[in-house]
């Protein structure tokens, strides 16, 4: 019908930006970037641990692999490849990313002055309040429902730029969320565990609810078989994302809550 | 005698074991539900048309809260033993408690009112659902009845 035209007259113009040189290029400068940072950073302090540096890879490479290559190709005729791009653009590659602590390694590296405005701009009210927790999943989940039940969706496959527009909200938001729920970078306001608990509660489930809502009503030009898959491979696939977080989430509380004569004991054994 | 300090801590001892055995009890029971029911036998069904909103909501919720609920209670459970202060009857007495009443909720409110499906696409599913929640019912009496007798098996040893 009308959404095979649509989908047939995007993917040529989708290839224009997201064409594997220009996406390719991009992955290998952030890649290189944050291995030269963290090879400066070993030599003039403590050594920057190198697993930071896989996560830092695996995360550019899960979000380049959404925007460019095989799944970015396909995901405009088909909503299964539509949400794999979703999964590793707005939620394993922010993972990833959060995880490999690159506001601080970019502390470290940059020049005394040039840091300090890096925190001044953290400290900015703009980002704190975007990086409150409450907002910052509003953002993210809220984003979703927006793009998926409004005209948004088509939209989307029609106009390049809002094309590009939506992928990038989706993983900025995306990296915003993950690092408001765990700190692994410096947090200039930390909120309770409960707070955050809470918070992440309610995003993943409106995540689901949302997953499910879409086999009901589809966006628009979406065959119900593919709308049934897309929800599946949201839901589930979201599953294994919210898993390692909440387990990094618990991780973090449990290690906060060490019995003092406990804690006494490591800070002895690490020094 | 009744308000000593020594016994201060005690029934917050009792609290943390219920809530971790009942956090990891939802969280066993909806990942037991979600690979025997959904994916090993293919009776429940992912999406089912005369879900009403609601049930889409409680879904939501529950299927979220359950793997917090696993994680966290793991979590809470090497807290306990971390400190100590692990009581096992307790333990395992909230987590039937938590098993049991997670199964009666989706087995009445969700599977009954809220429609998100049914226990199998059968004619006689009165059967299926009376045993569902007959078990349920079992598994919150066990539970309640071994929490019960770990807050006397304690209770007793706190006063000698």
């Amino acid at each position: 019908m009308a959404a095979s035209h649509q989908h047939h007259t995007v993917s040529q113009g989708a290839g224009l930006l997201y064409g594997m040189p220009a996406v390719l290029i991009l992955c290998l400068l952030l890649i290189v970037l944050y291995t030269a940072a963290a090879y400066d950073s070993s030599r003039r302090y403590r050594r920057w641990p190198m697993y930071r540096t896989l996560l830092w890879t695996l995360g550019v490479l899960a979000a380049g692999s959404a925007v460019g290559g095989p799944i970015a190709y396909r995901s405009h005729d088909m909503f299964t490849a539509h949400m794999a791009g979703h999964l590793l653009l707005g939620m394993l590659a922010p993972l990833l990313m959060v995880w490999s602590a690159p506001v601080t390694l970019l502390l470290r590296t940059l020049s005394v002055s040039a840091s300090r405005g890096v925190t001044q701009f953290l400290k900015s009210r703009y980002i704190v309040f975007i990086s409150h927790p409450v907002t910052a999943s509003f953002l993210n989940v809220g984003g979703l429902w927006i793009l998926y039940s409004t005209d948004l969706f088509a939209l989307m496959h029609e106009h390049l730029w809002i094309q590009v527009l939506v992928h990038v909200h989706v993983f900025f938001s995306g990296y915003l969320f993950t690092a408001s729920i765990i700190y692994i970078d410096p947090v200039s306001h930390r909120f309770s565990y409960k707070l955050r608990i809470i918070v992440l509660l309610m995003a993943l489930a409106w995540h689901g609810i949302l997953a499910k809502h879409l086999v009901g009503s589809p966006p628009a030009g979406v065959p119900a078989n593919e709308a049934l898959d897309g929800s599946m491979l949201m839901y589930y696939g979201g599953d294994v994302v919210h898993a390692i977080l909440i387990t990094l989430l618990c991780y973090h509380w449990y290690r906060s809550t060490r019995p003092r004569a406990a804690a006494t004991d490591i800070s002895r054994t690490v020094t | 005698m009744a308000d000593s300090k020594m016994h201060d801590d005690k029934p917050d001892v009792l609290k943390r074991n219920m809530l971790s055995g009942i956090l990891f009890g939802v969280g066993l029971v909806a990942f037991l539900d979600e690979m025997v029911f959904h994916q090993l036998l293919h009776w429940h069904h992912f999406y089912d048309q005369s879900t009403t909103e609601a049930g889409l909501v409680s879904d939501g919720f529950f299927h979220a809260f359950s793997w917090l609920a696993t994680i966290g209670g793991l979590f809470l459970f090497a807290d306990l033993r971390r400190r100590n202060i692990f009581q096992r009857q307790a333990w395992w007495g909230a987590v039937l408690l938590g098993s049991g009443l997670f199964q009666l909720y989706d087995g009445t409110i969700q599977h009954k009112w809220m429609r998100i499906h049914q226990i199998r696409y059968v004619e006689n599913v009165g059967v299926y659902d009376w045993i569902w929640n007959l078990t349920a019912a079992g598994l919150i009496i066990v539970g309640a009845v071994l929490v019960l007798r770990s807050r006397r098996l304690h209770q007793s040893r706190g006063e000698r």
